[in-house]
């Protein structure tokens, strides 16, 4: 019995120290990155905290005082704090929906032989790869402009005339823009699900006399339903953060009718000087984001199981 | 191949090519814009606002010489210096722990993982108070260094997923006959994986450089005249008080072009890259 023990006690002490430092040298290559990120991501969300609490305006030095939460009752109160919060959900809804429907269109008419298609697709990536800024501008200056613009030009047979889109429709200006560049990342993704479709199924199908529809129905949808959730899922992340576009073509105007939740926290913090305010906007913006985005991980983490189960 | 029935009979035949010609014309119109701003570059500046656009006209390198005359020159290099300098930071940081993550995995690696693509949930705009303070209080406002710094950190999370994701296709039985062989870890990993995972290490690069190039956030609130990058060399246009669209396309071109002819180049590499390898 004693000696059992004694037997498998000493390796168990032998090994304990090694063990110990084979964990720490696994850590260690790890260690750079993750303290790195630790720093620069998320040490400035515990100051926004402290800061959310404070009373702080930039333009008065030595203005700062402890007001505890009276800043976040402003923010709820603030019924421009929830116009932005519905134009944020407004345009990252309809962009990337209109995005991922237009994207998965062009995947599937490129997903087939035709002359050019290499080129086809390198001129249809390639409004994901102008720079956003650079995009915003030239949207804003030649395609939207009521007099100059390429969109009125187009538009004129129709009676359309002088009409000025970026004040008429300053949300929907955004959302054309965001449209065009992201439906080519869009299309990407759906295509390489659709490249990566198992063929045997669908000649199995078609040999069994199932039509054109109803083998994308049954077999092809299925298959590309991760590949597009993926794509929702990257996009929103991305648009959600949009502030480039809005920046250049509408500066949240006319009024705040283009103004998103960054833009205004932009607004607050940079044109207001109002530290304190701004902080709280960015709690409470970051809490909102947590809730969303603790089911939208449950997503990718479902995908990437199914993708190690392969 | 595709992916919908086709059968040989003349009438599919036509729309095939029918759907052909769509997807030509789609192709077209979305890569117009591009195509309008390059061409716009050139033009002359009266040339550049017309009513009826012109399609014909005398190219003239002028409005470029014009771009560079009004100091892009010193935006560009600011550009240059926080994309090269934060991408390659990102891959000395992110290689060794994506190894960490997958060869020989901590424990509870996919907890830190999961810490890693969190991050990119938060909006960064929630963290540009403290961000702006701090970086004001340490004198580093309008430095280029701090924006390095700061798309390290940005870029960070994509890259370590990317890079695990590559080092996962290294099969085992290569790290096992590379070391039986003699080879110490430290060797091997050098001689043997990283030349494996070097095509995945430049997909990583590409998408770090995309993001760095394009960023305007950060770029916007901390820098001025001194670290601007280009995107805020851009801000310049956005008045409408007088139309300069010639200048302003050449603007955007030289702004853009990098970027597109490093994405035309691996445009393969992209999906993979931005969908931060979880689709091969």
């Amino acid at each position: 019995m004693s000696a059992v023990a004694l037997r498998t006690a000493a390796p168990r002490r032998r090994t304990r120290n090694p063990e110990k430092v084979g964990a720490w040298t696994r850590r260690l290559p790890l260690l750079p990155a993750l303290i790195f990120t630790v720093l620069i991501t998320q040490i400035p969300f515990i100051f926004t905290i402290y800061y959310s609490l404070q009373s702080w305006n930039l333009v008065r030095p030595g203005s700062e005082h402890w007001v505890g939460v009276s800043n976040y009752g402003k923010v709820f109160t603030d019924s421009q704090f929830r116009d932005a919060a519905i134009n944020t959900v407004i345009l990252t809804a309809s962009a990337v929906v209109i995005a991922m429907v237009l994207g998965t269109l062009l995947a599937i008419l490129l997903d087939r032989t035709f002359p050019g298609r290499g080129f086809v697709r390198t001129l249809l990536i390639t409004p994901f790869l102008v720079m956003p800024t650079a995009g915003a501008l030239l949207w804003k200056t030649t395609i939207l402009d009521p007099v100059y613009g390429l969109a009125n030009f187009v538009l004129r047979p129709f009676g359309i005339g002088q009409f000025d889109w970026i004040s008429k429709f300053p949300m929907g200006s955004v959302v054309a823009e965001t449209v065009w560049q992201w439906t080519p990342f869009m299309m990407l993704i759906v295509l390489a699900g659709l490249t990566s479709q198992p063929r045997d199924v669908l000649e199995a199908g078609r040999v069994d006399g199932a039509g054109t529809f109803a083998l994308f129905r049954e077999i092809t949808l299925p298959h590309l339903r991760r590949y597009i959730e993926l794509g929702v899922l990257l996009g929103a992340i991305y648009v959600v953060n949009t502030f480039d576009a809005i920046y250049m073509m509408t500066q949240g105007g006319p009024g705040t009718s283009s103004t998103n939740l960054p833009f205004y926290l932009y607004q607050r913090a940079f044109l207001g000087f109002d530290i304190g305010q701004a902080a709280a906007l960015g709690v409470v913006v970051v809490v909102g984001t947590i809730i969303v985005a603790t089911f939208a991980l449950r997503v990718v983490f479902s995908l990437l199981n199914v993708e190690e189960g392969r | 191949m595709a992916g919908i029935a086709e059968s040989s009979s003349s009438s599919t035949r036509a729309g095939r090519f029918g759907l052909a010609l769509l997807t030509w014309v789609v192709a077209i119109l979305f890569f117009f814009p591009v195509l309008w701003m390059v061409l716009t570059g050139f033009k002359q500046e009266n040339a550049a606002y017309t009513r009826t656009p012109h399609i014909t006209f005398s190219p003239t390198l002028q409005e470029f010489r014009n771009v560079f005359d009004s100091g892009v020159g010193a935006y560009l290099e600011n550009s240059l210096i926080a994309t090269a300098v934060s991408t390659l930071l990102v891959l000395i940081l992110a290689t060794p722990a994506a190894y960490a993550l997958s060869i020989k995995p901590v424990k509870r690696w996919q907890d830190v993982l999961f810490f890693f693509i969190s991050t990119k949930m938060l909006p960064v705009v929630a963290a540009i108070v403290p961000i702006y303070v701090v970086v004001e209080r340490i004198g580093m406002l309008d430095n280029i260094w701090m924006l390095c710094i700061l798309y390290a950190g940005m870029n960070m999370p994509i890259a370590v997923w990317m890079i695990r994701s590559f080092l996962l296709e290294v099969p085992g039985e290569v790290l096992e006959a590379a070391t039986v062989d003699g080879a110490n870890l430290q060797q091997s990993l050098r001689r043997v994986v990283l030349p494996m995972i070097a095509p995945g290490l430049a997909a990583t690069a590409l998408i770090c450089v995309i993001f760095s190039w394009n960023e305007f956030f950060f770029a916007v609130n901390l820098t001025a005249t001194r670290a601007g990058t280009v995107p805020v060399f851009l801000v310049g246009f956005i008045t409408s008080e007088g139309l300069y669209w010639a200048q302003l396309a050449a603007a955007a071109t030289i702004a853009t072009l990098p970027v597109l002819l490093a994405g035309w180049i691996a445009q393969k590499q992209l999906v993979r890259g931005l969908s931060m390898g979880a689709i091969k």
